[in-house]
């Protein structure tokens, strides 16, 4: 029995926020994720729970949870931009689940001291998965406010003891004909490729996601491992992670090499900063339950919010021309 | 041909009535199917019906060409008028909703973003046509009711052109309409150039 299995709640109370305030008290008891080969443990008695201590003023200062309102589970797994799986934002979830996440291996190369060839359970093995609440601002103008699981992607890539030479890390999405009926349409130069400057990956808000609501992530999310890097355009955080490789130089990002006048290599969000189709300076907030017909834009905030943490990574630069 | 008519209400006003519907089970209960963007899904739906709507409009001329059946003209200008009227609800969806508490916004947008630009000048465009729509104005405007009529091949022209600016990557979409105006305008200039052919061949002899 799997764990999403183990935990299944119909989807539509997992919307309700004071269900999932209560699931997660039960995650912390459970201390899950699938991907450290816990399956199993749901059919012995569940331990007394003990609840999940709220955001400490030191979690929200470094940007790890917001009080914003949720984003229904429903709408964060059914409008999802995964082309792999189609280029409607319907098809990833409509989709059979043609992708197979287990066993899942990942590639860790380039210039570290130990580079391997990991299951991902040993990729991030004995890191406590850690609960994220974070906004996610898409180039197109909506946003989520979404409740991630995952590592800090620091801690695993310190793992392979990046040498002096790794100024970059390079991501690669899985490109399998098989399990991916978008490949059939070449919308992206498959496969799909994200990169990331060491320091920005390093940086604590920088997440590798295994989950979503606390259960394991959907294919659509970017089964069974993505990338999430909140002060960014949500197409940075790259999907389905086999591939992890530390580079001198700049690595080809997918969406820079298809439109470089349109999606840069940083890509943080900036509302001063325009798209030729899309205006950046508000957004549309998909969050909340109930109509969403009548909501307000909201303001997009510099770095989406997260200036605080990362504009000194950015100390120097015009954001104008490295956008 | 009342029935015809109405037939042709009500295929036009369906698209319309399912939207209306959907829209009033998002307000009641926050799930009207209309997906997690329901805003971007009412706009994106509008405008494909306005689109498909002009394209039907234009496919009336070849048509009775073909079948030679000169009735069909009579729906020409019904089919033209939904496309305008699914026009205008787009363009109000993007003001009253998409654009809702930023409307000084939209100067900006028209100006800046080549996509809306054109968008919004096919609907411009499409004023006077509707406007001159009526039996009064077609008497009154006599042989420049056709001429001014044309500005409809621009219209879909701008509006394709509007779609295929509007996607990411994926220009499969705005490709197939693109193909289906190419076809449309294509068959007219062949009967042109056909047509001249035969008037020259006619006076050769």
């Amino acid at each position: 029995m799997s764990l999403r299995d183990a935990l299944a709640i119909p989807s539509s109370q997992i919307t309700d926020e004071a269900v999932y305030r209560e699931r997660r008290r039960l995650l912390a008891a459970f201390a899950l994720t699938p991907a450290l080969g816990l399956s199993g443990c749901a059919e012995a008695e569940p331990p007394a729970p003990r609840s999940l201590p709220a955001a400490s003023p030191e979690q929200m200062k470094a940007g790890f949870r917001t009080d914003e309102v949720l984003t229904r589970y429903e709408d964060i797994t059914t409008y999802n931009n995964f082309y792999e799986f189609g280029t409607d934002k319907s098809d990833p979830s409509r989709a059979e689940r043609t992708l197979r996440t287990s066993p899942w291996t990942v590639a860790v190369g380039g210039a570290c001291a130990k580079p391997g060839k990991l299951s991902l359970e040993d990729l991030i093995k004995g890191l406590a998965p850690q609960e994220r609440i974070y906004r996610l601002r898409c180039v197109e103008g909506w946003s989520m406010v979404i409740p991630w699981l995952g590592v800090p992607l620091a801690d695993v890539l310190k793992r392979f003891e990046p040498t002096s030479k790794a100024k970059y890390v390079a991501f690669t999405t899985l490109a399998d004909r098989k399990q991916m009926p978008g490949l059939a349409y070449p919308s992206i130069n498959w496969p799909y490729r994200e990169g990331l400057r060491i320091d920005e990956a390093m940086h604590p808000l920088t997440l590798l996601a295994t989950g979503l609501y606390g259960k394991s992530l959907p294919q659509q999310n970017g089964a069974p491992l993505r990338l999430v890097v909140p002060w960014k355009y949500g197409f940075k955080s790259i999907k389905s992670i086999i591939a992890i490789t530390f580079v001198e130089r700049r690595p080809l990002t997918s969406w820079n090499d298809l439109q470089p006048s349109e999606y840069g290599f940083f890509s943080n969000v900036n509302p001063s900063v325009d798209h030729p189709r899309w205006s950046q300076k508000t957004e549309r907030r998909i969050a909340g339950t109930g109509s969403k017909l009548f909501v307000d834009r909201i303001p997009t905030r510099l770095f989406n919010g997260y200036g605080d943490q990362v504009a000194s990574l950015y100390a120097g630069m015009s954001l104008r021309l490295w956008f | 041909m009342i029935w015809a008519k109405l037939a042709v209400h009500a295929l036009a006003l369906t698209p319309a009535a399912i939207l209306a519907w959907q829209i009033r089970s998002e307000v009641l209960t926050g799930s009207g199917g209309l997906g997690a963007d329901p805003i971007a899904e009412i706009e994106h739906r509008l405008g494909l019906w306005a689109l498909r709507l002009l394209m039907i409009a234009l496919a009336v001329t070849p048509l009775r060409q073909l079948s030679g059946q000169p009735v069909l003209l009579r729906f020409r200008r019904l089919l033209g008028l939904y496309a305008f009227f699914y026009a205008s609800l787009h363009l109000t969806a993007y003001l009253v909703l998409d654009l809702k508490g930023y409307w000084t916004q939209i100067f900006e947008e028209i100006a800046k973003r080549p996509y809306i630009t054109v968008g919004f000048l096919a609907w411009l465009l499409l004023i006077p046509l509707a406007v001159t729509s009526t039996q009064g104005m077609m008497r009154r405007l006599g042989r420049r009711w056709g001429q001014l009529h044309q500005l409809v091949y621009a219209i879909a022209v701008l509006a394709v052109l509007h779609f295929w600016w509007l996607v990411k990557s994926d220009i499969r979409e705005p490709l197939l309409y693109a193909t289906i105006l190419a076809v449309l305008l294509g068959w007219r200039v062949w009967r042109k150039v056909a047509e001249a052919r035969l008037r020259r061949r006619a006076a050769a002899q």
